[in-house]
C-alpha cells in the first residue's frame, strides 16, 4: 500500500529522548522534522536522571550530543514552550496547528549569560529540580538546557503581572528581553505525526500510609534522583531533608503507583526495580555509610544484563532485599521513620530507617486524555497510546504513529527503539527521495590555502560582562595581535552574534586570512556554528581552532581577574599555536548502494526487509532453514488474545508479494566483506533434494547495509528429567500440544529453567507471560485442572501484569521457590516409565515441604543464543556478549546499532522479546538502516587516523586498540613481491579517538586536528 | 633536607604560580568543566586545558614533552571506565597511565605531578575539585625540576 504524499515533513510531538530519537532518524531520512515540546527545552526526562542503569552511565552526559545535534541539524525545526492544537486531514496530508507560547525573550538575541535571572526578583519552585530548589521567574530549564536561551515564566514575573520591575530588560546587555512578545499559531503541513508525550511519575500523595509530605524524609525516587545527581540541588551530596545529615538506612518501597488495582494502576511499570537498583548502588557509592534496603514483591530485572546487575548490588554492593510489602510507615525519633510490614512467611515486623524512599510508577501524562482528543486516538483503560494488535506504533488514525512511554511503561532503549520503529512507519506517508547531497546547504568552493603562510585572525568574545566582566578583553586582543602569524585581531562583544559572524567572513576576505581563533565560550556547543562561518567564507572548516575563555576560566575564576586574564593569555597562545599547525581536511564521501541484506527470516527479519521494501529498497533476505517464520511457527496463542498464526501468515505472504524482497530460503552465509556503503555478502544455497549432489555455485551480492535478525531458540533444559520422562516438556512443546492435550488432573510449570543462573545469568523474559498464557489457556479450557507456577519472581512487566491477576483468579496457583531450594523431581513409581511425577518443594508463606502430584510438568526453558552467531559476529567484526547475544554500539541510547557503520540488529539476535517488542525492534533497525540507504552518498569525519606507512612497522598495535574495526594490515607489495606489512585506515569507519595514534610505537600513525605536533605545539607555547 | 630546600624556593617565592596542563577528554571531563564553569563553581587558575577527543589519545609522551617545557603538573582526565564514548579508549588509557606512573616515579619524579581521574560531563564540581587538589598537590611539591629541559640554574629561573 503506498499513499500519496506531497509533504515532506513531520511533526514529532514531545521531546524527550523518544521524541528526539525519532526527530533525528526522520531528519536523517531527508524530511523536515517540527520538533514540538512544552518544556523550555527538549530532553524531556532523562536530564533528571542522575546515572542509567545497567552501566551506570550519565544521563545527562549520554544525552548532551544528540541533544545538540537536534538544535543543529538543518532538517529539525524546535518548537520549545508550545503545544499542539489540533490536526486535520488525512494520512500523508495532515494540517497540524500549534501554539508557540509567549517566551518574553528573543532567542536569536539571547546569549544565555544568565545575567537576567541575578537581577530577577522573584522566586520560583524550580520545577525542573521537583521543586527541591528555587528558580527565578526568567529562568533556563537546566544548566546543559537546548536552547540554551533563558525564558520568562510569565504567571510570575512582576513585569508581566503586576506591570512593575524591568530589571532583567536593564541588566540584559543582548536587548533580548521583549515583554510585548505574543503567542504565535503555527500551521504545518505534514505527512505523518509522532506522538511522543511520555509520561508522569505518580504522584505518591495518594498513598496515605506512607507519609509522603507529612514527613519530610520520606521523597519520591525522582527527588532522590536529583539529590543523587552531581548537578542536582545537592550537588550529589545526599542528605537527608529533615536536618541536612547523611542518611545511614535508607529504605526504598517499591511499586507505589504501581501493580495497585485500587488505584486502577493495576500495570506494572517496568523501571522501578532497575532504577530502585541504581540508585541503591549510586547512593552507596556516594557515601559507603549508607545502607540500602530495598522492600519489593518481584524484582523484574528482565533487561539485557539487568540480573547481573540486581546480582552484583547484592554480593558486591551490600544492598538489601526484603519481599515485603510495607503496610505503613510512622515517625521514629530524630526524624527517621518505622516501615512496619509483613514478611513473605507471615510474620509482622518493623525497622527504622533515616531516610524512605518511595519508587514510584510511571502513569500517562495528565493531558494525555486531552492530547489523544486532539488528534483523535483512542486510548487503552489505563490511558496508554496503543490499540492496533500486533502493531505496537500504531494508532487507530493512519499516519500518526505513538512511541516512548506514550504507549506503555519503557525504559530508555525501548523508548529509542520504538521511536526509530515510528520513523519506519511514517517513511511511506512522506514524499521522500534519496538524498544526493550530504548537507542541504550550499557553500562556497573552498580556497586552497595549501603551502601558504599561516595568517590567523584572533576574534576574543566579551560575552556581554560573563568574560569581559572578568577577563581584561582588549588587554588580551592586543597580546593575540603580538603573537607570530596573527594576521588580525579583534574583541567583539558577542562572537556568536551574526552581525560578529559577519564580520568575522568580511575580515577573512580583507586579511585574506586562513586560520581564525575564536577565544569565547566552548566548542563543545559553539564549535559547528563558526566552522560553517568560516565555509561561508570559503575556508576550510577544520582552519577554525576555539579557547574556552568563559565556561572554562571567566566563570570559574570569578574573583581572580588577574589570574583568569593571565590564563586567557596562554589559552590563546596555545589555540594560536594549534591554529598555525591547522591543515586543510576533507571528509571522505562514500557512495552507498541502496540494498540491504538482512540475515535471518523470522518475524524480525522479515519486519525489517518489509519496513525497507516498503521504502522502495532492494532486501535481500537470507533464512537457513526452509521454511520463513522462526520461531513465531511455533507460537499459537498470545496473551492478550491476538493471533500470532495470522500474523506469521499474513507476513510471509507480503514478504513474499513484495518486488523489493528476494527471498534465499537454506542460504548458508560464507562471507560478508566491506563497509557500510560497501558490503559484498556470499552465500550459497542448499538444495533440499538429496538427488542432487553438485554443489550450487557461490551467490555474490552487493549492498550498503546489513540487518542482523538471527533469533534464539529455547534450550534444551538438562534438568528436571526432561528427556528422561515424557511427562516432562518444555513450554514451546506445551504450545503445540495444548489444543489437544489429554485430560490432565495437575500441571506443574517450573520457571527459570537454565535463566538466571550458572552459565545463563540473564532473564529469558518472555517465559512469566508465556506460561501464565499457557495456564490460563488451561484453565479456561479445563477449569478441573490444577495448575501451579513456580517461580523465582514473577517477571509480567509492563502490561502483562493484569494477565498475571487474571491467572490467579481463576485460580492458577503461583509458589515461590529460590535457588537455595530448587524444586524436586521424582517418578511416583520408578519401574514405570509414564509414572506420574512427584514434585517436592518448600512452601514459603507456611514454611514447609509440600509435594504436588503432578501428570505433566512444563518447564519455562531458557532462551539461547544461537551458536552461529560467533560466526556471524567474526564476518561482521562486531562483538557479542558473554551470553553469545549480539552486542549494540551503546545499550542506552543505540539499542539496533552496532558501533561497526551500516550494520543493524534486531529480535531476539540483541536479547529475549516478545513479538510486539521484536516487531519494534525490527522497524527500528530498519529505520536506522533507511538512514543510510536514503543517502546517495555519506561523509566520513575528518579527524580520521592516517598512517605514514614510511614508518610503520606493522606490528598491529593500532589493530588492537581499535574498537571500530577501523585499522587493517595490508601487504604492501611491488609488482609481484610482497614488501612489508602496514597497517591501513578505512576512513569509512575511523571514529576519531585517536586509540591507535597513541598507542604507536614508531610514531607512524597519527590522528588528523589532533596530530603530535599540533598538541606539541600547544604544549610548547607557553612554557619556553 | 632536600625538603627544607624545596620548602626555602618556596619561601622566596611567595608569588610562585604553578602551571598545570590538563588533558580534558571532549565528552566527559571537557564537558563537566564546562558544566563547573556554568554553575559558577570556582577552582584555581592554574590549569591549562587541551581538549582531547578521548583520553586513549594521549600518548605517554605528552605528558613527557609537558613536563619536559615546564609545566609543573599534568591532570589527564577521561570518561568513568565504562561511560567512553569511544567505547574502550578509556581502558586504553588506564593501561598506559599504570605503566608510566610508575615509570615517572621510579626516574624520580614526585609522585602527584602526574594525576589521573574520572570525571563526568554531570560532574562539574567533582572537576573543581580536582583541580583544586591537584593544583595543591604541586604547590605543596614546588615548581617542576626533573625532566625540565634547558634548565637554568635555580636563582635566574624565578
Amino acid at each position: 500500500m503506498s499513499v500519496k504524499s506531497s509533504s515532506k515533513s513531520v511533526l514529532v510531538v514531545g521531546a524527550g529522548i523518544a521524541g528526539i530519537q525519532a526527530a533525528l532518524d526522520l531528519a536523517e531520512l531527508g524530511a523536515d522534522v517540527h520538533l514540538l515540546e512544552q518544556t523550555p527545552s527538549i530532553g524531556g526526562r532523562m536530564p533528571q536522571l542522575d546515572k542509567t542503569f545497567p552501566t551506570n552511565d550519565c544521563s545527562i552526559c549520554i544525552l548532551s550530543p544528540k541533544m545538540s545535534e537536534c538544535a543543529r541539524h538543518p532538517g529539525i525545526t524546535l518548537h520549545i514552550c508550545s503545544s499542539l492544537v489540533s490536526v486535520e486531514g488525512t494520512a500523508g496530508d495532515f494540517n497540524c496547528r500549534i501554539k508557540e507560547h509567549a517566551r518574553y525573550v528573543d532567542p536569536d538575541k539571547c546569549v544565555g549569560c544568565g545575567v537576567c535571572a541575578e537581577k530577577c526578583p522573584v522566586k520560583v519552585a524550580d520545577e525542573f529540580d521537583v521543586e527541591l530548589r528555587q528558580r527565578k521567574a526568567i529562568y533556563r530549564y537546566f544548566a546543559q538546557s537546548i536552547p540554551s536561551n533563558y525564558v520568562i515564566d510569565a504567571a510570575h514575573c512582576l513585569q508581566l503581572t503586576k506591570g512593575v520591575c524591568k530589571l532583567c530588560e536593564k541588566a540584559c546587555e543582548a536587548d533580548a528581553i521583549n515583554f510585548k512578545d505574543k503567542d504565535k499559531f503555527i500551521d504545518l503541513n505534514c505527512g505523518a505525526v509522532v506522538l511522543a508525550s511520555g509520561i508522569d511519575p505518580h504522584n505518591p500523595i495518594g498513598y496515605g500510609q506512607y507519609g509522603y509530605k507529612a514527613y519530610p524524609n520520606v521523597v519520591t525516587s525522582i527527588e532522590f534522583e536529583r539529590m543523587l545527581s552531581a548537578s542536582g540541588p545537592q550537588k550529589g551530596h545526599v542528605v537527608r531533608p529533615s536536618d541536612g545529615k547523611e542518611p545511614g538506612r535508607v529504605a526504598f518501597i517499591q511499586c507505589v503507583g504501581s501493580r495497585d488495582l485500587e488505584r486502577k494502576h493495576d500495570y506494572c511499570s517496568s523501571v522501578c526495580c532497575m532504577y530502585a537498583i541504581k540508585e541503591a548502588v549510586i547512593a552507596k557509592e556516594h557515601s559507603k555509610g549508607i545502607e540500602p534496603t530495598i522492600f519489593f514483591m518481584d524484582i523484574r530485572a528482565f533487561g539485557k544484563d539487568f540480573d547481573k546487575y540486581y546480582e552484583r548490588a547484592e554480593s558486591q554492593f551490600g544492598v538489601e532485599f526484603t519481599r515485603a510489602r510495607v503496610a505503613k510507615v510512622t515517625p521514629a525519633d530524630d526524624g527517621n521513620l518505622r516501615l512496619h510490614f509483613t514478611r513473605e512467611y507471615g510474620k509482622r515486623d518493623s525497622e527504622v530507617f533515616d531516610l524512605v524512599v518511595l519508587s514510584v510508577g510511571l502513569e500517562p501524562r495528565e493531558d494525555m486524555a486531552e492530547l489523544a482528543d486532539k488528534v483523535d486516538v483512542k486510548l487503552d483503560e489505563y490511558g496508554f497510546c496503543r490499540a492496533v494488535p500486533f502493531e505496537p506504533l500504531n494508532t487507530v488514525r493512519p499516519g500518526i504513529f505513538a512511541c516512548g512511554a506514550a504507549n506503555g511503561p519503557k525504559d530508555i532503549p525501548e523508548s529509542v527503539m520504538s521511536a526509530s520503529g515510528a520513523v519506519a512507519g511514517c517513511a511511506r506517508f512522506l514524499a521522500l527521495e534519496r538524498q544526493e547531497k550530504v548537507s542541504k546547504k550550499e557553500f562556497p568552493e573552498e580556497k586552497d590555502v595549501v603551502g601558504e603562510r599561516p595568517r590567523i585572525g584572533v576574534f576574543v568574545c566579551h560575552c556581554g560582562i560573563n568574560i569581559a566582566g572578568v577577563v581584561d578583553v582588549k588587554d588580551v586582543a592586543g597580546f593575540a595581535g603580538t603573537l607570530p602569524n596573527v594576521e588580525y585581531t579583534e574583541d567583539v562583544i558577542y562572537a556568536c552574534s551574526q552581525d560578529c559572524l559577519d564580520t568575522i567572513k568580511e575580515k577573512i576576505r580583507e586579511h585574506n586570512l586562513n586560520r581564525v581563533l575564536v577565544a569565547a565560550c566552548t566548542p563543545r556547543t559553539h564549535e559547528p556554528l563558526f566552522r560553517e562561518t568560516l565555509r561561508e567564507a570559503g575556508l576550510n572548516q577544520y582552519l577554525f581552532e576555539m579557547a574556552n575563555i568563559r565556561d572554562q576560566c571567566s566563570w570559574a575564576h570569578m574573583h581572580e581577574p588577574e589570574l583568569a586574564t593571565a590564563k586567557v593569555k596562554d589559552l590563546v597562545e596555545m589555540g594560536v599555536a594549534k591554529a598555525r599547525n591547522l591543515f586543510p581536511l576533507q571528509k571522505l564521501p562514500i557512495e552507498i548502494n541502496p540494498k540491504a541484506v538482512v540475515v535471518g527470516g523470522g518475524l524480525s527479519g522479515m519486519i525489517a526487509s518489509l519496513a525497507m521494501a516498503d521504502a522502495g529498497y532492494e532486501v535481500c533476505l537470507l533464512e537457513k532453514e526452509s521454511e520463513l517464520g522462526g520461531n513465531l511457527a511455533g507460537i499459537r496463542n498470545t496473551l492478550n488474545g491476538a493471533d500470532p498464526r495470522e500474523l506469521l501468515h499474513s507476513t510471509i505472504l507480503k514478504v513474499e508479494d513484495s518486488k523489493f524482497i528476494t527471498v534465499h530460503r537454506n542460504a548458508r552465509l560464507q562471507s560478508i566483506e566491506g563497509y557500510i556503503g560497501h558490503f559484498k555478502t556470499t552465500f550459497e544455497v542448499n538444495s533440499q533434494k538429496p538427488e542432487a549432489k553438485s554443489k550450487e555455485p557461490s551467490v555474490e551480492y552487493d549492498h550498503g547495509v546489513v540487518v542482523v535478525a538471527t533469533g534464539a531458540r529455547e534450550s534444551e533444559p538438562a534438568e528436571y528429567l526432561y528427556g528422561k520422562s515424557r511427562r516432562v516438556i518444555t513450554q514451546l512443546e506445551l504450545e503445540k500440544r495444548i489444543a489437544d492435550l489429554p485430560r490432565c488432573k495437575t500441571v506443574v510449570m517450573i520457571q527459570c529453567v537454565g535463566s538466571r543462573e550458572g552459565e545463563r545469568l540473564y532473564c529469558s523474559r518472555v517465559c512469566c507471560g508465556q506460561a501464565i498464557k499457557n495456564a490460563t489457556l488451561m484453565k479456561k479450557m479445563r477449569p478441573g485442572t490444577d495448575v501451579y507456577v513456580l517461580y523465582r519472581d514473577i517477571r509480567t512487566y509492563g502490561l502483562a501484569e493484569k494477565y498475571y491477576g487474571q491467572a490467579r483468579d481463576l485460580g492458577v496457583v503461583f509458589e515461590r521457590y529460590d535457588l537455595d531450594h530448587k524444586p524436586e523431581l521424582e517418578p511416583v513409581d520408578k519401574s514405570d516409565p509414564d509414572s506420574k511425577l512427584k514434585v517436592k518443594l518448600v512452601d514459603f508463606l507456611l514454611d514447609k515441604k509440600i509435594v504436588i502430584e503432578a501428570d505433566l510438568v512444563v518447564l519455562s526453558a531458557a532462551m539461547d543464543a544461537p551458536k552461529e552467531n560467533e560466526q556471524l559476529a567474526k564476518m561482521l567484526k562486531v562483538p557479542l556478549n558473554k551470553e553469545g547475544f549480539f552486542l549494540e554500539a551503546h545499550m542506552k541510547l543505540r539499542p539496533v546499532d552496532f558501533a561497526t557503520d551500516g550494520v543493524f540488529m534486531c529480535g531476539l539476535a540483541h536479547s529475549p522479546k516478545n513479538i510486539d517488542e521484536s516487531i519494534t525492534q525490527a522497524k527500528a533497525a530498519a529505520a536506522r538502516a533507511l538512514g543510510v540507504l536514503s543517502r546517495k552518498v555519506i561523509e566520513a569525519e575528518g579527524t580520521v587516523s592516517w598512517v605514514n606507512p614510511d614508518r610503520c612497522t606493522g606490528c598491529g598495535v593500532c589493530v588492537k586498540a581499535c574498537a571500530y574495526a577501523a585499522v587493517e594490515l595490508k601487504e604492501m607489495t611491488m609488482g609481484s613481491k610482497v614488501v612489508k606489512t602496514v597497517a591501513e585506515v578505512n576512513e569509512a569507519l575511523c571514529k576519531g579517538c585517536g586509540a591507535c595514534a597513541a598507542s604507536c610505537r614508531s610514531g607512524a600513525i597519527n590522528l588528523k586536528g589532533f596530530t603530535d605536533d599540533q598538541i606539541f605545539e600547544a604544549v610548547s607555547a607557553i612554557t619556553t | 633536607m632536600i625538603e627544607a630546600k624545596v620548602e626555602n624556593t618556596i619561601g622566596r617565592h611567595k608569588d610562585w604560580q604553578p602551571k598545570i596542563l590538563a588533558f580534558l577528554c571532549n565528552w566527559c571531563s571537557y564537558a563537566g568543566a564546562d558544566l563547573a564553569g556554568v554553575s559558577r563553581i570556582q577552582y584555581p587558575p592554574n590549569i591549562r586545558v587541551v581538549r582531547i577527543p578521548c583520553s586513549g589519545r594521549v600518548n605517554p609522551i605528552f605528558i613527557l614533552k609537558c613536563l619536559q617545557n615546564g609545566f609543573d603538573g599534568v591532570l589527564v582526565s577521561g570518561c568513568h571506565p565504562g561511560d567512553c564514548h569511544y567505547i574502550s579508549g578509556n581502558y586504553v588509557a588506564r593501561r598506559k597511565f599504570a605503566v608510566l606512573k610508575t615509570l615517572l616515579e621510579f626516574m624520580g619524579l614526585e609522585p602527584g605531578r602526574v594525576q589521573f581521574s574520572w570525571v563526568s560531563a554531570g560532574e562539574g564540581e567533582k572537576f573543581a575539585q580536582v583541580v583544586t587538589k591537584v593544583t595543591e598537590d604541586v604547590k605543596k611539591l614546588g615548581p617542576a625540576r626533573k625532566l625540565v629541559r634547558n634548565l637554568e640554574p635555580t636563582e635566574t629561573k624565578y
